[in-house]
């Protein structure tokens, strides 16, 4: 697990400043950056993945009823899944406190 | 053991190509400038006869050759380039570069005066527009120093403990295009000090790593601290490489070169082919009867500290050769170094700057002799200039 | 050519090459089209990114967004630095034996390709370096502030070309890109989009297959630049190729293809009345728009169907200084 950027001495610099662990930016909580976060009616939804596939973070995936759900640690609330979604399973509220 | 290998008469430029081949270079950009272009033909004739295994990209600017350098070295590969004035001036922002990403790229610049007005011919005013670069900085002085430390350059830039590029500057016109006596080192013997180039965590899809983040002000400072002192630790590296070539090769070199400075009061600074002809003026000076030496830097980045001012530390007068102006600065950027290089020290000599050679224009064995003279003077009379200049008609 | 079933989505590799906690902003186009071309590169990809959004927001120090090897060098040099890689590769797997194996991909903005980017692309595809060339197309500088570039559309406001009085916004028509890469004589150039997936990871496929340079120009919708609502990146990306103002077409060895040919046009209207960036336009610019676009449109269509000349024996590859037979 990378070292928060404030807490690197230069001795942790790697050669070049080159980063080895790759797909280290998982641990950037981008949620905390909504404003509206998606709701679900899972009633309505068929399972076909076009807002998993249309999502710009990817951070939608499948949950245990298999019905695809963003994941609230990244999601930005941009609304992409909630407009494209054929069956309109996905409605944007406003971010609570 | 020292290898005797025959000397044969050959052109410097074609031997630092053969050097390179000889280190077997895998990748080699090049884009022409006068006065590298013979290297660089030559390393297209080597790769197109099939006597070096590399692949030659003929690329379409020198921004272009040393990023490609870049994406080369990255991967892994042993990358070489060679430029010149211009070329190094318009590949600046990727020096910067290649140093901090830690590349081991070696690079041969034929010193070249910048334009305006347009000048094809020598002098060191584009090595010191790159001082701050970051990179390993070795002067050669002639024909048979460029071919060794072509070999010593990679050597040293792949070392794990170094991984830094090298930039071997060999003077315009003066040595490129010069016929000198040189004994090209033996392929078997270059092969065995020379090991394989293995960069530590190159470009690889077994192993991902990512090249290049951006470092906000937080972490900014650390990288290039950590950069600075690896730059100054990897002097230790470098005479190292140079102690087991000395033993392989039977040729030695240190970071600061002197010659007949015992016992000599008057000491003249240069650096380059122009060292040479210095050597005539100071042998024909000693042999009047005059203690006058001469001290040349080979290695200029790292700066030698600790070497330096011990070679000029018995001395009164040290008289400062510099190849370039430094407008509307203190004098030779070089002098300026070496001034603050002296500045704490308890003893130092009187320091006299005197910029001549610009422009490709000669200094002769009388030259050198006038520019003794004149520094000589004016340690005892003292100037109102910052600095001499040599050889400007009035 | 997009009528999939809508099942389809769901046979997407789910493994993102480009992962999630980058920080690029609320709804980016560019970021959904560099995850969705991500999922075409093979495991043995090696990606070369130039300075510009896609770079600052994935590699943050200490972090990295990215799964497979990336060099992010300088903003200017993208192609340079991939003919390194790939010459590297060339010459260790030839002289050293192993896996030289790799795809080496190269990723830059539109300014970095149509503007500062032009000679270094333009050098490496007479070369035939074997690599993909993938311009993500906001249609301006918009990482240091979406200023205009050569990609900026015609009537654009942007911050260095801003509408006001005396001023229309970009006064010039988009750089046509692809037929510049088109004319470098490489075996394959592409127009693509992230609103038709499934149309544009083929073409990553392809340009990856393809022996010798390839490039892809990928449209890109940026929310905060045309100053549009955040979940519009594939609406805008639908409405810009149905009105033809983004035409998807290929071109293979010299061989032009239109991929979807629209039968009726949706009026450019449409697509610029949900853009802040286009809010100032007459309806006398709209209409010369308009008809510029058709016209466009139409130039690359009659390439496509009027281009009788047998395909073009695709070019011994340049690198190989192969002597040709007697």
């Amino acid at each position: 697990m990378a070292k928060p950027e404030n807490e690197l001495t230069w001795e942790d610099i790697d050669i070049g400043a080159i980063v080895t662990e790759p797909g280290s930016a998982r641990a950037y909580r981008t949620g905390f950056w909504r404003s509206q976060r998606p709701t679900y009616d899972f009633r309505k939804c068929i399972k076909c993945g076009i807002c998993a596939m249309y999502c710009p973070e990817g951070c939608i995936g499948q949950n245990k009823e298999a019905f695809f759900e963003a994941d609230l640690y990244w999601c930005k609330g941009c609304g992409v899944c909630a407009r494209e979604c054929p069956t309109r399973v996905i409605s944007m509220v406003e971010e609570e406190e | 053991m020292a290898a005797k290998t025959a000397v044969e008469g050959i052109e410097v430029s074609i031997g630092i190509s053969e050097a390179v081949g000889l280190a077997d270079a895998d990748v080699i950009a090049a884009y022409p400038i006068t006065p590298q272009t013979h290297i660089v033909e030559h390393l297209a004739e080597m790769v197109a006869e099939g006597e070096l295994d590399a692949e030659f990209i003929p690329v379409e600017s020198e921004h272009s050759a040393m990023s490609a350098c870049l994406g080369s070295s990255a991967a892994g590969a042993r990358t070489f380039t060679a430029t010149a004035g211009q070329g190094l001036e318009l590949m600046h922002e990727v020096l910067y570069v290649a140093s901090s990403m830690q590349l081991p790229i070696v690079m041969a610049v034929a010193n070249r005066a910048l334009s305006s007005p347009l000048s094809v011919w020598g002098d060191h005013s584009d090595m010191m527009s790159v001082r701050d670069t970051g990179w390993i900085q070795i002067v050669v002085e002639n024909g048979q120093e460029a071919v060794d430390n072509i070999i010593c350059s990679f050597r040293i830039a792949e070392d794990k403990r170094v991984l830094l590029p090298v930039m071997m500057h060999v003077d315009g016109f003066y040595l490129t295009h010069v016929i000198e006596p040189i004994a090209l080192p033996d392929r078997e013997l270059v092969k065995k000090f020379l090991p394989p180039n293995r960069f530590p965590l190159p470009l690889n899809p077994d192993h991902p790593v990512t090249m290049g983040d951006f470092a906000p002000p937080v972490v900014y400072t650390e990288a290039k601290w950590a950069q600075e002192v690896n730059l100054r630790n990897s002097q230790k590296i470098i005479e190292e490489v140079w102690g087991e070539f000395h033993k392989v090769f039977g040729r030695k070199y240190s970071p600061v070169e002197k010659y007949r400075t015992d016992n000599a009061r008057v000491l003249l600074f240069t650096m380059g082919s122009f060292s040479e002809t210095a050597m005539e003026a100071v042998d024909k000076m000693q042999g009047e009867g005059r203690d006058i030496g001469l001290v040349r830097l080979r290695l200029w980045r790292p700066f030698p500290f600790a070497e330096f001012r011990e070679a000029v530390k018995d001395a009164d007068v040290l008289i400062v050769l510099d190849r370039a102006i430094s407008f509307g600065g203190p004098g030779g950027a070089v002098c300026s170094e070496i001034k603050a290089a002296l500045y704490d020290e308890p003893r130092k000599p009187k320091i006299v700057s005197i910029i001549g050679g610009l422009g490709g224009r000669d200094i002769t064995v009388a030259g050198f002799e006038e520019i003794i003279e004149r520094g000589i003077q004016v340690a005892a009379t003292g100037s109102k200039n910052e600095y001499e200049i040599y050889g400007v008609r009035e | 050519m997009e009528n999939y079933s809508v099942y389809v989505p769901r046979l997407l590799t789910k493994k993102n090459n480009f992962a999630p906690g980058h920080r690029a902003c609320i709804g980016c186009g560019e970021a959904l089209a560099v995850r969705m071309a991500a999922k075409a590169f093979p495991s043995n990809t090696i990606v070369v990114n130039a300075t510009g959004c896609m770079e600052i927001v994935a590699s943050q120090l200490p972090y990295s967004s990215w799964c497979l090897p990336w060099i992010h060098t300088l903003f200017e040099n993208t192609a340079a630095v991939a003919s390194g890689v790939e010459s590297a590769y060339k010459a260790m797997s030839r002289k050293r034996g192993g896996d030289g194996n790799v795809k080496v991909v190269s990723i830059a903005g539109d300014g970095g390709t149509t503007d500062i980017g032009l000679q270094a692309l333009s050098g490496a595809l007479e070369r035939g370096h074997d690599f993909l060339y993938l311009c993500f197309d906001n249609e301006a500088y918009m990482n240091t502030g979406i200023q205009r570039s050569s990609a900026t559309p015609y009537g654009a406001s942007t911050t260095t070309s801003p509408a006001g009085k005396k001023s229309i916004g970009q006064v010039t028509w988009k750089k046509n890109m692809p037929e510049i890469a088109a004319a470098h004589d490489i075996p394959y150039v592409a127009t693509a989009n992230p609103s038709y997936p499934f149309d544009f990871i083929e073409k990553v496929k392809k340009g990856l297959k393809v022996k010798g340079p390839a490039y892809i120009h990928v449209y890109s919708v940026c929310p905060t630049g045309w100053r549009c609502a955040t979940d519009l990146a594939v609406r805008l990306g639908k409405l810009a190729v149905e009105t033809g103002i983004f035409p998807l077409y290929e071109v293979e060895n010299g061989k032009y293809k239109m991929n979807l040919e629209i039968e009726k046009f949706r009026p450019v209207n449409d697509y610029l009345k949900l853009q802040g960036r286009f809010r100032h336009l007459s309806e006398d610019d709209i209409k010369w728009i308009q008809n510029r676009v058709k016209e466009e449109y139409a130039k690359v269509l009659e390439k496509a169907k009027n281009d009788r000349s047998p395909k073009r024996l695709a070019a011994k590859s340049k690198r190989s200084a192969e002597k040709i037979p007697a």
